[in-house]
C-alpha cells in the first residue's frame, strides 16, 4: 500500500468519524451543532428530527433499491421477449399512495405535538430576555433585572427563560442551535421563544437571516451559568460602571472618551446616553466584541475603533472626524477594558 | 414554404422551432454565467476565512446566482422544449400565437441582459464595477430591500429585471394554454397527451396565477422605492411579512413551475428507452394537476421561523406533507414503468433514472422541514441549500438533460456521441453528490447560508472544501457536455426521424423537421400513436412531400420593436430620465399597433 493509498485511508476514515459524531450527537468540535442539544426545547426538536430522519431513511432504502433492482434485472440484453404493454394496476397505485400517507400521518402527529409543545410560552416565574436585533449586534434586555447588555446573554441553568425577540432595523433571526430552534427578529413584531437549558456552559450562535452586507459577522454566544454565577453576574450589570483610579490611564482614557464622538452612540451609565450602538457599561467582561467576532482583547479593541469596517464590512461605527490618535485609542482601550 | 436564411430572419422569426432554439442557447448562456457565479461562490467558501471575493461582491454573487438559474436559466431551459417540442407533440403547424412567442423571447432575452448588466453599470452610478448588481437575495426580503437599507441601484436592476421577466412567463404562459387546449391534431383528445405536454399546461397555469402575485409584490416595493408609499415599512405602520407572503404566494408554485416540466420529460423518457407505455398515465397526469393545485396552499412553510402561530404552522405543515404523496405516485409509477421493461441505457436514460434517484434525496429532506419544529433548525442553513440544490440541480437540470439528450437529434438532426454523454452523466452525477450531500451536514452542524465567511472554530472547513471540489466536477461535466455539442454539430451521426423508437408525434417526421412540421396533420387514434396496441397497429408517419402547398406565417419586427420597449421603461426608472420613459412607452404601444395591423400575408 503506497503512502496516497493509506492517507486516503485515514481521510475516509476522518470522514466517517466526524459523519457519525455529528449524526449521533455525540461531543466533538462543533459549538454549533444542531445535534447536540442542552436544552428542553432543543431536545424536543431533535427527538422530532430523529424521529422523521429515520423514516426518511427507510423510505430512501426502500426506493432506491427498487430503483436499482429494476434497472439491473430488466436491463436490455439481446433476444429477450418484447416488454407486456402494461399501463397501470388499479391495486398498486392505491397501496403506494396509502403508504406514504400512513408514514405521513406518523410524522405529522408528534409535528403538531411539538409545535403547541415548544410554542414559545414559558411559565410565569421565567426569566424575561427581550432580543433586539440590529445590523450587525444583538441587544438583550433583562426588564426585570434592568440590565442592558449585547452580544454575549447570561442565563442560569435549569431555569426557564422566555425570550422576546424583535428588531430595530431589518430582519434578523435569533438562533442558538444547541438551546434550539431559531426565530426571526422582525421590525414591529414580537417573536417568543421558551426554554430551559440543561447544561451549563457556553454557546455560539449567530444571525440566521440574511440582513445585509455583514449578515455572516453577527455572531452571538449564550453563557449558561450555575445560579449563583448568574446572581454575581447580574448584580455586576446592575451596578454602575467602573470608576478608573485616579491618574491611571484608564481615567484619561474615560476623558478622551467623554470628549469623543462615542458618547453619540454608546450608553455608558453616568458617562454618556447614546443607544444606537451597544451598550458599554460593563464592556469589560465580555469575552468577544463586534457581535462575537473577535476577542475583547487590547489589540483587537484598538483595531476596532481605529476602523470598524475594515474588521466588519458596512459596521455602521464611523471613523473618527478628526481620526483618533493611536495615543487617544490605546487610552480608550485602557477604559474600556476597566470597565468590567 | 421554403426556410428563410440569414441574422434578420432569426430577429424575425415567428417560427416555433427557431424560437425553441434560441431560447435554448440564450438559457444555456446564462445557465454558464450562474453557474460560473457558483463556481467563485464555492471558492470563497472552500476554506474558512476566505477572501476571494469582498462580503459585498458575495452578497451580490449568490443573489445573481438564484436569480439567474431559477429566472434566467432554468425556466426559459424548460420553456425551449415547450417551444420546440409541444407543437410538434400535439400535430400542431405552429403555437396559437407566434408574434407573441417572439415577444416573449425577446422579453424575456432583455429581461436577462438588463439584470446582468448589473454587474458592470457601477460606474454609470458613481461606483466600481461589480458594485451595483442585486445583493438582496433571489427572495429579496423587504424591508432589508427598502430605500433605507438599500439605497443604490442593485435593488432596482433586480425588480425591473424580475418585472420583465414576469411578462415574458406570462404571455409564453397564455400563448402555451392556447397551443394546447386548442391546435391538438384530430383524435388527440385530452387523456392521449404526451405527459410532457400535460405538465407543460399545468406549468402554464401556475405561471399565469403565479407571476402576477409576484408583480403586486414587486410593483409595492418598486412603489416605495421610488415614490416613497410605505407597503412594506413598518414605521408608517405597515410589516415586512406582507412582502413573504406575497413573494412565496408566488415561489412556491415557482418550485413547481421549475420541476414539473422535468417530470414531463422524465415520464416520456422513460416509456421510450423502456419499450414500455408510461406506467398508470392517468395517475401521473391526474398527480401533476394534483401537485400544481396544492403548490398554491403551502407557502408558509417557508416561514415557519416568522412565528405565525401554532394553528397555521400545523395546518402549513399539513398540506406540505400531503404534496409529498402525489410526488411519491409519481416515483413509484415511474418505477413501474422500468419494471418489466426492456431497458436501453442510453444518456437520456441515465439522466431520467439520476433525475428519480436524486429527487427521491430532495423530496426526503423536504419532509424533514415540512415539520416546523425541525425546520427552525434547518431553515436559513446550509441543510436547505442542500434540499434545494436535489430538487433543483438533482431533479430539475437531470430531468432537462435527460430532455437534451433525447430531443437534440431531432431539433438540430444530429445524434450527440453517448460515450461523452456517459462520462457527462458520472461527472455530473458524482459531482453533485460531492457539491451537495455534505451541505447536509454543514447545515446541520450550524452554518448559515448566504455568508460570505465563517469561523474555523464551526469544525465544516473540511466538508465545505469537498463541496467545492463537487463544484467543480460538475463544471467538468457541462465542459464535456459543451464539447459534446460542438462535435456533433460537424461529427454527430445524421439523426433519421426517430432514433430511439418514440410512440409520439414528433417522431413521425424529420429532423429537424420542415418549417411547416407535419406535411399532412395526423390523426391520432392511441396515446402511443406510433406504437402497435392490443387495438391498433402503428400510425402511417406523415410523407416527406406535402401533397400541396402549406401557408406558413412569414416573420415580422414588431415583437422585437415592442419588447424592447420595457427595458427601455427600465432604464428611465434606473436613470430618473423622464423623457425616456416615454420613449419606451411609444415603442411598446407603436410595437403592439403596428403588429395588430400588420397585413396577414408578409
Amino acid at each position: 500500500m503506497t503512502l496516497g493509498t493509506l492517507d486516503v485511508v485515514s481521510r475516509c476514515r476522518l470522514w466517517l468519524t466526524t459523519a457519525t459524531l455529528a449524526l449521533a450527537g455525540c461531543a466533538g468540535p462543533f459549538p454549533q451543532s444542531t445535534l447536540r442539544p442542552r436544552s428542553d426545547l432543543g431536545r424536543a426538536i431533535d427527538h422530532l428530527f430523529a424521529d422523521i430522519f429515520w423514516w426518511a431513511v427507510i423510505v430512501f432504502v426502500l426506493v432506491e433499491t427498487l430503483l436499482v433492482v429494476a434497472l439491473i434485472r430488466f436491463r436490455h440484453r439481446e433476444g429477450r421477449p418484447a416488454p407486456k404493454p402494461t399501463h397501470g394496476h388499479t391495486a398498486l397505485e392505491i397501496g403506494w399512495t396509502l403508504a406514504p400517507a400512513v408514514i405521513l400521518v406518523l410524522v405529522a402527529v408528534p409535528t403538531v405535538r411539538t409545535i403547541f409543545a415548544t410554542a414559545g410560552d414559558a411559565p410565569p416565574e421565567a426569566l424575561k430576555i427581550d432580543v433586539i436585533g440590529h445590523q450587525w449586534w444583538w441587544e438583550y434586555k433583562y426588564p426585570t433585572l434592568g440590565v442592558v447588555t449585547a452580544n454575549e446573554m447570561h442565563v442560569p441553568a435549569a431555569r426557564p427563560v422566555q425570550v422576546s425577540i424583535t428588531s430595530a432595523d431589518v430582519i434578523h433571526s435569533f438562533w442558538a442551535p444547541a438551546l434550539g430552534g431559531k426565530r426571526d427578529a422582525i421590525p414591529g413584531h414580537v417573536t417568543r421563544i421558551a426554554f430551559r437549558a440543561d447544561s451549563m456552559g457556553e454557546y455560539s450562535g449567530q444571525c440566521a437571516e440574511f440582513c445585509g452586507k455583514s449578515h455572516a459577522n453577527m455572531g452571538l454566544r449564550v453563557i449558561v451559568d450555575a445560579d449563583s454565577a448568574f446572581e454575581t453576574w447580574a448584580r455586576a450589570e446592575q451596578g454602575g460602571p467602573a470608576t478608573p483610579a485616579p491618574a491611571s490611564p484608564a481615567e484619561r482614557g474615560k476623558a478622551v472618551y467623554s470628549r469623543s464622538a462615542c458618547l453619540a452612540c454608546h450608553t455608558i451609565q453616568g458617562v454618556s446616553p447614546g443607544v444606537i450602538g451597544p451598550n458599554l457599561t460593563h464592556v469589560g467582561s465580555r469575552t468577544t466584541i463586534a457581535g462575537g467576532m473577535f476577542p475583547n482583547d487590547s489589540a483587537h479593541l484598538a483595531r476596532w475603533i481605529a476602523d470598524a469596517t475594515a474588521l466588519k464590512p458596512g459596521s455602521l461605527m464611523p471613523r473618527m472626524q478628526p481620526p483618533l490618535t493611536d495615543g487617544d485609542i490605546a487610552l480608550i482601550v485602557a477604559y474600556l477594558q476597566s470597565l468590567k | 414554404m421554403s426556410e428563410a436564411k440569414g441574422f434578420k430572419s432569426w430577429l424575425t422569426t415567428t417560427d416555433h422551432k427557431r424560437i425553441g432554439l434560441l431560447y435554448f442557447w440564450t438559457a444555456f448562456g446564462f445557465f454558464l454565467i450562474g453557474g460560473i457565479e457558483a463556481l467563485v461562490i464555492r471558492a470563497q467558501l472552500a476554506q474558512p476565512n476566505g477572501h476571494v471575493v469582498s462580503a459585498e461582491t458575495y452578497n451580490q454573487l449568490f443573489t445573481m446566482h438564484g436569480t439567474t438559474m431559477i429566472f434566467l436559466a432554468l425556466m426559459p431551459l424548460g420553456a425551449s422544449f415547450f417551444n420546440y417540442i409541444v407543437p410538434l407533440q400535439i400535430g400542431a403547424r405552429d403555437v396559437a400565437f407566434p408574434r407573441l412567442n417572439g415577444f416573449s423571447y425577446w422579453v424575456f432575452l432583455f429581461g436577462g441582459l438588463l439584470l446582468n448588466a448589473s454587474w458592470f453599470a457601477g460606474p454609470l452610478f458613481h461606483a466600481g464595477m461589480l458594485n451595483v448588481a442585486p445583493n438582496g437575495g433571489w427572495f429579496g426580503y423587504a424591508n432589508l430591500t427598502e430605500r433605507q437599507y438599500s439605497p443604490g441601484p442593485n435593488i432596482d436592476f433586480w425588480m425591473l429585471g424580475l418585472q420583465i421577466l414576469g411578462i415574458s412567463s406570462l404571455a409564453a404562459g397564455f400563448n402555451f394554454i392556447v397551443t394546447i387546449l386548442n391546435l391538438r391534431a384530430p383524435g388527440m383528445k385530452m387523456m392521449r397527451l404526451p405527459v410532457f405536454t400535460w405538465m407543460t399546461l399545468v406549468t402554464q397555469f401556475l405561471i399565469i396565477t403565479a407571476f402576477p402575485v409576484i408583480t403586486v409584490g414587486l410593483a409595492f416595493l418598486m412603489f416605495d422605492r421610488f415614490f416613497g408609499t410605505h407597503f412594506y415599512v413598518r414605521e408608517a405602520g405597515a410589516t415586512p411579512i406582507l412582502w413573504q407572503h406575497l413573494f412565496w404566494l408566488f415561489g412556491h408554485p415557482e418550485v413547481y413551475i421549475l420541476i414539473l416540466p422535468a417530470m414531463g420529460v422524465v415520464s416520456d423518457v422513460l416509456p421510450t428507452f423502456s419499450r414500455k407505455p408510461l406506467f398508470g398515465y392517468t395517475v401521473v397526469v391526474y398527480s401533476g394537476v394534483l401537485i400544481g393545485l396544492m403548490s398554491w396552499g403551502v407557502w408558509s412553510h417557508h416561514m415557519f421561523a416568522v412565528g405565525l402561530g401554532p394553528i397555521a404552522d400545523s395546518v402549513f405543515a399539513g398540506t406540505t406533507m400531503l404534496i409529498a404523496i402525489p410526488t411519491g405516485v409519481k416515483i413509484f409509477n415511474w418505477i413501474g414503468t422500468l419494471w418489466g421493461g426492456d431497458i436501453r441505457g442510453t444518456t437520456a436514460l441515465h439522466f431520467a433514472v439520476g433525475f428519480i434517484a436524486m429527487f427521491i434525496i430532495g423530496g426526503l429532506s423536504g419532509v424533514t422541514h415540512a415539520s416546523p419544529p425541525a425546520d427552525l433548525q434547518q431553515t436559513d442553513t446550509y441543510y436547505v441549500v442542500a434540499h434545494i440544490h436535489y430538487v433543483f440541480f438533482g431533479g430539475t437540470i437531470l430531468g432537462l438533460f435527460a430532455g437534451i439528450y433525447y430531443w437534440w437529434p431531432k431539433m438540430t438532426g444530429r445524434l450527440l456521441n453517448e460515450s461523452l454523454g456517459k462520462w457527462h452523466f458520472w461527472l455530473q452525477f458524482v459531482g453533485m453528490n460531492l457539491a451537495f450531500f455534505p451541505m447536509h451536514l454543514i447545515g446541520l452542524l450550524g452554518m448559515p447560508r448566504r455568508v460570505y465567511t465563517y469561523s474555523p472554530e464551526l469544525g465544516v472547513g473540511a466538508l465545505n472544501l469537498v463541496s467545492t471540489i463537487g463544484a467543480f466536477l460538475i463544471a467538468l461535466a457541462v465542459l464535456i457536455f459543451l464539447v459534446n455539442l460542438w462535435r456533433s454539430r460537424t461529427h454527430g451521426q445524421p439523426a433519421p426521424n426517430d432514433p430511439w423508437g418514440g410512440a409520439t408525434l414528433e417522431w413521425s417526421i424529420s429532423s429537424p423537421p420542415p418549417v411547416y412540421n407535419f406535411s399532412v396533420i395526423p390523426t391520432v387514434t392511441s396515446r402511443l400513436p406510433r406504437w402497435s396496441t392490443e387495438r391498433h397497429g402503428p400510425m402511417q408517419d406523415p410523407p416527406a412531400v406535402p401533397p400541396g402547398p402549406i401557408h406558413v406565417p412569414g416573420g415580422s419586427w414588431w415583437p422585437l420593436v415592442a419588447a424592447l420597449g420595457l427595458p427601455v421603461m427600465a432604464l428611465a426608472l434606473l436613470s430618473h430620465t423622464l423623457w425616456v420613459a416615454f420613449a419606451g412607452v411609444a415603442l411598446l404601444i407603436g410595437g403592439i399597433y403596428r403588429w395588430a395591423f400588420e397585413p396577414f400575408e408578409v
